[in-house]
């Protein structure tokens, strides 16, 4: 169970420059890559993760995303416990506004 | 359907300044010369990419002896791929770093084959390569790479492991890679001074655990297991022509970097397109699914886990490439993996010469099975 509670809104998150997310035409997904590794992402992961480009603090990103998926239940909790785990793997970086 | 072929390995060139004994390249080096050049490579990187190909990796031999590096490396950052460097830091220069970086290039792994010069440089077979390896890899870091060291760990340098986890530290690598040599190629000839102990190997995994305890998160450390050491065989190369397509130097496609040796058929990309190489050739198809399994793969319960293991292993220790991997202790031929296994218990330690890569011991290989065969026939 990933613990949520130490992200903060206000963190802006970037995607680890050891890493680079693409988008495969395909594989019809975001990928995560990294020294001879790629990670593929599902639709969520893609979604939250293409929107880590240093310019939206998490706020932004989950309201952006409770836009676009007004019919997403709980869709906060689960962009942040997704936050949480990227963050964890190291492939997030984060400025603190 | 085939899976794409995400990993696209392009072994430049067999030539290399070091003699590493544990080389997985071929014995035969010495007979692939008529290198691809870079007009072909770029061929190549293209349609790979157009079947789907993301990891690209240069390697060899020694990718920095090919003059054409900076240009394909920058190639294949145009055409979307992450880019590998795969080298042991010998040839390279501040300024080739930078330019490298400036090319497009993601990562940059270096090789050590010890954790002092004294050692490094007797197992590389040369003068003032630890040096020049610290001093590259300190380069690569400055520049902003992401650090990735990889020691291929064997007897003569398991124990050292925590002072290589300390150097890695020092160098504050990213990732460290401390990948038990395999036995292919070069490594396969010398493998009796090569394979370790059951004790080297427990004492080594322990003392991994301890770094990994104390280092955490900061540097992430891969330990990889000889394979002779378990009782079910690798998932090899995550399956044959599933993921991982190599082109050698010559420009025969692989499915992986031993499987020249089999008794089958390979195609060339100065005559195959990749897209047909990888979909129809004979070579590509000949292990894919599991039609071909025999006893005991063939209806055993484990089978879609680990594919029957590593069919070039297969061959070259039950003389059929169709057999199961007899590190498999299903294996009816598991019994010479026991023996080897057992020899590596009783060795007194002591550095026994190994036999260096080089050209000329090459040659002579060459000359010295060609006469075998002549006696026999």
């Amino acid at each position: 169970m990933t613990d949520t509670v130490s992200l903060k809104m206000g963190w802006v998150p970037s995607i680890n420059p050891h890493f680079r997310l693409q988008w495969e035409e395909a594989q019809q997904a975001f990928v995560l890559l990294y020294p001879e590794g790629m990670i593929k992402l599902n639709f969520s992961g893609g979604e939250i993760l293409s929107r880590c480009d240093g310019g939206s603090t998490i706020e932004d990103i989950v309201e952006e995303l409770q836009r676009k998926f007004p019919e997403a239940d709980n869709l906060e909790q689960d962009v942040l416990e997704f936050l949480a785990g990227a963050f964890e793997r190291r492939w997030l970086i984060y400025e603190a506004l | 359907m085939t899976t794409p072929p995400f990993w696209l390995l392009a072994e430049l060139t067999y030539r290399c300044p070091l003699q590493c004994p544990y080389c997985s390249n071929p014995v035969e080096i010495a007979q692939i010369k008529d290198e691809l050049d870079t007009e072909s490579w770029i061929r190549v990187m293209t349609e790979a990419r157009k079947l789907g190909a993301v990891q690209l990796g240069f390697s060899g031999g020694e990718p920095l002896v090919r003059e054409d590096l900076i240009e394909l490396v920058a190639e294949g950052r145009r055409l979307g791929y992450y880019t590998n460097l795969i080298t042991s830091g010998i040839g390279l220069t501040t300024d080739k770093v930078a330019a490298l970086k400036q090319a497009g290039l993601d990562h940059i792994q270096v090789s050590f084959q010890a954790s002092g010069a004294e050692l490094n440089d007797l197992i590389a077979g040369s003068n003032k390569a630890f040096n020049q390896k610290i001093a590259m890899t300190k380069e690569i870091k400055r520049q902003g790479y992401p650090m990735v060291l990889n020691f291929v760990l064997h007897r003569q340098n398991i124990e050292q492991v925590d002072r290589i986890l300390d150097l890695a530290v020092e160098l504050q690598a990213d990732y460290v890679e401390l990948a038990n040599t395999q036995y292919y190629g070069w490594a396969f000839h010398n493998r009796a001074e090569l394979l370790p102990s059951r004790q080297q190997l427990q004492d080594a995994e322990a003392v991994v655990q301890h770094y990994r305890d104390k280092i955490g998160a900061r540097m992430k450390i891969i330990f990889v297991v000889p394979d002779y050491y378990e009782n079910r065989p690798k998932r090899c190369m995550n399956g044959w022509g599933n993921i991982f397509l190599t082109v050698t130097p010559d420009g025969t496609a692989l499915p992986c970097h031993s499987a020249r040796q089999l008794p089958l058929q390979f195609p060339n990309v100065r005559e195959w397109s990749v897209a047909d190489i990888w979909q129809a050739s004979p070579g590509f198809n000949t292990f894919r699914g599991d039609d071909w399994m025999r006893e005991p793969c063939r209806s055993c319960p484990e089978k879609a886990k680990d594919l029957g293991g590593c069919r070039c292993q297969a061959f070259m220790l039950t003389g059929d490439s169709a057999n199961a991997d007899p590190v498999c202790d299903k294996s009816p031929h598991n019994n010479r993996i026991r023996e080897i296994v057992n020899q590596a218990q009783l060795s007194d330690g002591r550095v026994k010469p190994m036999l260096m890569r080089n050209w000329q011991n090459s040659k002579d290989l060459i000359a010295s099975s060609a006469q075998t065969e002549g006696a026999v026939k």
